[in-house]
């Protein structure tokens, strides 16, 4: 039973830490504002989760685990909503995303015909 | 040695960017953020003083016997708050300077002080017989 | 680096990597605070006062040479100056031997408070607090002499059309705000009176109290903000935070003990000492969150008076262009 807690524990640390890593080489490397803030708001809402759950897993006392639960919550509801803020303020200013290269048959018609 | 003193040589690294920009920049907002810089390396600077190798946070519990040093902490925890203050106050004295002379940069200000003092002197040299002011007005 | 945004984010990331080396050197009230004040009360002060003052930095001064040389030279005195210094962690250091160690032995006897830094704070080193709270409490005054606006009344249907407008605008972070305010000032609360047991105290609770009181005045606009919190209130708030303070202190005088000597409040010593820390951890708790508020909201005031300014001169410009422009268009 020790084993399973510890190996499981174990198991959600290092798939945070390894979510965390990801959102920042994803920052790095990202080509523009709104797929790099999707990188951030990975490592602050999913690596950060799963790290919590980690220290869930393995706490020692009933309060630590409740305060655990509670950062949690705070993290899962914080996290996306300031992505949403950050990328409607971008929106707002008028930064914009940057698009694929669409092969789209309607509007080469159009550019033909007009 | 090299590791013993390795954080102090950081700190004043710390402390001489904060100590450039406050001198080399004219921005007024860039000399305060060059102060906080100050503020804050010496922060870190009594912080890492207070620590003892394999002490842990200065709050008792039954089973540790080694502490670090609580004092600087308290020292720190004042000083963060008045820094805090000040930078509020330096930065309502920046609103104020930016609403009468219309600009932040120290060259401007120095420029418009130095024009309204030669104008002041001008119209109080028709008063004083000094031999300079006259030539200028001459 | 020409843009001041940028700086300003910079500083507040500086401020956070500052709080989390304080949590790797023991320090977690340090880093608590700095948390707290620098990366969130700091940066957003200077967010507010580069939105008044211009966002671009125009350079002119060309010489860094002789600034150069100057830091060069007070950086190599000061590294010549610390080859003497006491390694890092060392335990036989001088500013080990003599107060510390008695702080740490004696603390729990004589106060019985399990936070060191909260006993030294609030009760060995009382007196340098209460300097420090009336340092707090004149900065405020001083921001107020500089910056305070006189307002004209508004009417409640201004205030609820821009409130509707801006409810479209902002609606996720508007609601999210909504049920996080109460959560945040409840921690605010327990970080105030927990600040015997862990880290924490009246520092870290006034300023976390004054961010919860920000974020709305921030999202529900500063007409809205004042009719919910009463200017006036708040900066009575201030000055009975002080006050209270200094009367526990004069109460401690008037029942024959120093001055801010707790023993002698209650008959229990140790009673003593934990009322006393407690009135007067409320008393910094108060003037901090009041101070904080005082100093947003007259930033605030003075951008929404420049933004009137700016506005009413537009018009008025227009209103000429348009007198101008009457005579030889008939």
């Amino acid at each position: 039973m020790d084993i399973v807690i510890n190996i499981s524990s174990g198991l959600c640390l290092f798939i945070g830490s390894f979510l965390c890593l990801c959102g920042g080489v994803g920052m790095l490397r990202f080509p523009d504002f709104y797929t790099r803030m999707h990188a951030a708001g990975v490592t602050d809402t999913l690596g950060s989760a799963m790290i919590l759950i980690g220290l869930m897993i393995i706490s020692t006392g009933f309060l630590v685990f409740i305060k655990l639960v509670m950062i949690l919550l705070l993290g899962i509801l914080i996290g996306p909503t300031t992505s949403h803020v950050l990328a409607k303020a971008a929106l707002h200013n008028g930064l914009e995303p940057l698009l694929g290269h669409e092969e789209d048959p309607d509007t080469d018609n159009k550019e033909t015909t007009s | 040695m090299l590791m013993g003193l390795f954080n102090h040589w950081v700190v004043i690294a710390l402390m001489m960017i904060g100590l450039y920009i406050v001198i080399a920049h004219g921005n007024l907002i860039k000399k305060i953020v060059g102060l906080t810089l100050f503020q804050t390396s010496v922060f870190i600077f009594y912080i890492s003083m207070a620590k003892v190798n394999g002490g842990t946070a200065p709050i008792l519990a039954d089973d540790i016997i080694v502490y670090s040093n609580p004092l600087p902490h308290v020292l720190i925890l004042t000083a963060i708050v008045v820094g805090i203050a000040t930078t509020a106050l330096a930065l309502s004295l920046v609103v104020r300077i930016k609403e009468t002379y219309g600009s932040i940069e120290e060259e401007n200000i120095q420029h418009q002080d130095n024009q309204a003092f030669e104008q002041s002197n001008s119209q109080n040299g028709s008063n004083a017989p000094k031999g300079s002011k006259q030539e200028k007005q001459a | 680096m020409k843009d001041l945004f940028a700086v300003v984010m910079l500083l507040g990331i500086y401020g956070l990597l500052s709080a989390s080396f304080f949590v790797a050197m023991d320090a977690v009230d340090v880093a608590f605070t700095e948390a707290a004040v620098g990366a969130g009360i700091s940066t957003l002060l200077m967010l507010v006062v580069i939105s008044m003052t211009g966002r671009r930095e125009i350079t002119t001064r060309h010489k860094p040479m002789s600034a150069l040389l100057v830091v060069a030279i007070t950086g190599f005195l000061l590294i010549y100056g610390t080859l003497d210094m006491p390694y890092f962690g060392s335990a036989d250091a001088p500013i080990h031997g003599h107060v510390a160690p008695r702080y740490i032995n004696d603390s729990m006897q004589e106060i019985g408070v399990p936070n060191i830094v909260t006993s030294v704070l609030a009760s060995y080193r009382a007196f340098d607090t209460f300097g420090e709270v009336v340092v707090i409490f004149t900065a405020g005054i001083g921001v107020l002499a500089l910056l305070s606006v006189v307002r004209r009344p508004e009417d409640p249907e201004e205030i609820a059309a821009i409130n509707d407008s801006m409810h479209e605008q902002h609606l996720v972070i508007r609601i999210v705000a909504k049920i996080l305010i109460p959560f945040i000032l409840l921690f605010a609360l327990y970080v105030q009176f927990h600040g015997d047991f862990g880290p924490g105290g009246g520092f870290q609770a006034g300023v976390i109290f004054a961010a919860a009181i920000i974020l709305y005045t921030m999202l529900f606009g500063l007409s809205t903000a004042r009719t919910v919190i009463n200017q006036s209130f708040i900066r009575l708030i201030a000055a009975i935070g002080v006050l209270l303070y200094g009367s526990v202190g004069l109460a401690t005088l008037l029942s024959g003990g120093n001055f801010f000597d707790y023993n002698v409040l209650v008959n229990d010593p140790i009673a003593g000492q934990h009322l006393g820390i407690m009135l007067i951890e409320l008393g910094v708790g108060c003037t901090v969150a009041a101070v904080m508020i005082i100093i947003f909201f007259s930033f605030a005031a003075r951008a929404e008076m420049q933004l009137n300014n700016k506005k009413q001169r537009q018009d008025k410009d227009k209103d000429k262009d348009n007198k101008n422009k009457e005579p030889s268009s008939c």
